[in-house]
């Protein structure tokens, strides 16, 4: 089993392949990963334009058994996995008492009584600790973390890839989960991804992973490290848990009341305190902001302004966008400067650069 | 590894190229290859005086923001405007159309001080 708490870096099983294929290996959420093989900014556009392959063997494999597992579930997460029929995947958030987040992650319904969670890879164990304390008895979860692989193909021509590699098989619809046997090992495909773009995420066992990522480059996926993946992500405003979000804030401020169902049977953790919020009205709120002009890229933790020079709060991320080379950020605000079109200054090395609250996503499909 | 013999460098990865008692300042290529696709260039403002090792431009790429020292003491006399249209000629020619800022030398002999590029790629080994 993994173990985040202590020091030392992990490597997940694509790692000596990553150095090989030129890889600039970073330290990220304890785990040894690449940032990048040839450049950003290739890496984003090849996710954009084509298809880029991700290791994200990092993250957390849970599965959930027993009969009830449905009901208990949902009691643990804000959205209603009722609405899950087998084969269908979720995002949704597991929140701590006062409504804070302490993960987001995407479920599956392999089976009636079988749910497959994906979790980020620096809450693996606090997740899987949580859980645990709630469970009750006749139901089994294990952490199956360091038994898969896991990548996931991006862009446009990632199905293309998918039938290149499985010409017998038909990628599942769009949040679908689908498992099969081959060559004496299980493989799962899911239709999700952290980028914008079609595309799946694709495990195998631990010791396949790096024919598998070698096969998928062979059909024309680029390798892309994390530094593309957090590009990519921010431009279409998915959240990074951590940065986004954070035990301290609801998924309401988050902007993620969607994925929230206050009326589900049985309610949540959480729950009172998002219905609560919902009554009064929010104090603040996770809005998009994009640089009116040029200036230094926006990066996490620099403060925001408004325009009358009171410190309002500070960028959760940051990055200039590889796809419209226009600075964006997200950050909490107070809602009386969240609306759309208002304009806020973000201090770049005691430099203001002016910033306006804009429509998420930053990034839509031309 | 490029580190042309006419130049200077220090141990930050700036190369420096004396003409008469200005220096032109730049990033080498090793330096450019591990910043990669760099996306913005703040430049010094002309007439800032600066000790060595002082921080006076930042190159930033895509994932961080690096520090440009000032090689010797000076004063800054000209930015490269042409980086802020086109930050990315860092990486295509960082050792021409890629240069960053020049700087008025107090002591041109100070020069001499720096790494030749037989020292320069021996850091790099």
């Amino acid at each position: 089993m993994s173990d985040s708490m202590t020091e030392m870096i992990q490597e997940t099983p694509l790692a000596a392949l990553h150095v090989e294929l030129g890889g600039k290996m970073v330290p990220f959420a304890g785990w040894n990963m690449p940032v990048q093989y040839t450049s950003i900014m290739d890496e984003h556009a090849a996710v954009r334009e084509k298809v880029g392959i991700f290791d994200i063997s990092h993250m957390g494999q849970f599965f959930l058994t027993g009969e009830g597992a449905e009901t208990w579930l949902n009691t643990m997460l804000t959205n209603d996995v009722a609405k899950l029929d087998i084969g269908e995947g979720q995002y949704t958030l597991m929140l701590n008492e006062s409504g804070g987040v302490i993960d987001d992650l995407i479920i599956y319904r392999q089976q009636e009584a079988r749910i497959l969670l994906v979790v980020n890879a620096s809450m693996i164990d606090a997740d899987y600790a949580w859980l645990k304390q709630h469970l009750p008895e006749g139901l089994t979860l294990t952490n199956e973390s360091d038994v898969w692989a896991g990548m996931a193909v991006q862009g446009p021509s990632a199905p293309a890839a998918f039938a290149g590699l499985f010409p017998d098989r038909e990628l599942p619809a769009r949040n679908g989960i689908s498992m099969w046997s081959c060559e004496g090992e299980t493989l799962c495909v899911c239709r999700t991804g952290y980028t914008g773009e079609d595309g799946f995420e694709f495990f195998s066992s631990a010791e396949t992973g790096e024919a598998w990522f070698k096969r998928f480059i062979d059909v024309g996926a680029k390798p892309c490290g994390l530094g593309a993946r957090d590009s990519l992500r921010l431009e279409v405003c998915y959240p990074l848990n951590g940065s986004d979000l954070s035990p301290t804030r609801t998924p309401l401020q988050a902007g993620l009341g969607f994925f929230c169902s206050l009326d589900k049977a049985g309610g949540f953790i959480g729950r009172d305190v998002l219905a609560q919020q919902k009554e009064e009205g929010l104090v603040e709120r996770l809005v998009a902001l994009k640089y009116t002009g040029r200036g230094a890229p926006p990066r996490a933790h620099y403060e925001v302004f408004s325009k009358e020079g009171e410190r309002l709060s500070e960028l959760t991320s940051g990055v200039l966008s590889p796809s419209m080379r226009e600075g964006v950020a997200l950050a909490y605000l107070p809602v009386s400067y969240a609306k759309l079109g208002t304009l806020v200054d973000i201090d770049v090395r005691g430099r203001r650069c002016e910033a306006k609250v804009v429509k998420k996503p930053f990034y839509k499909k031309p | 590894m490029n580190a042309p013999a006419n130049l200077r460098y220090t141990p930050d990865h700036e190369w420096v190229l004396l003409e008469g008692d200005v220096a032109k300042v730049g990033i080498t290529d090793h330096a450019q290859e591990e910043l990669t696709d760099v996306v913005f260039v703040e430049l010094p403002e002309d007439g800032r005086q600066c000790d060595a090792e002082d921080p006076v431009a930042v190159v930033e790429s895509v994932k961080a923001a690096s520090d440009i020292y000032a090689p010797l003491a000076g004063e800054v006399v000209a930015g490269n405007a042409d980086l802020e249209a086109d930050p990315s000629l860092i990486n295509t020619d960082p050792y021409g159309a890629g240069w960053i800022f020049q700087i008025r030398l107090n002591d041109p002999s100070a020069v001499e001080g720096l790494m030749d590029a037989e020292a320069y790629s021996a850091l790099l080994g």
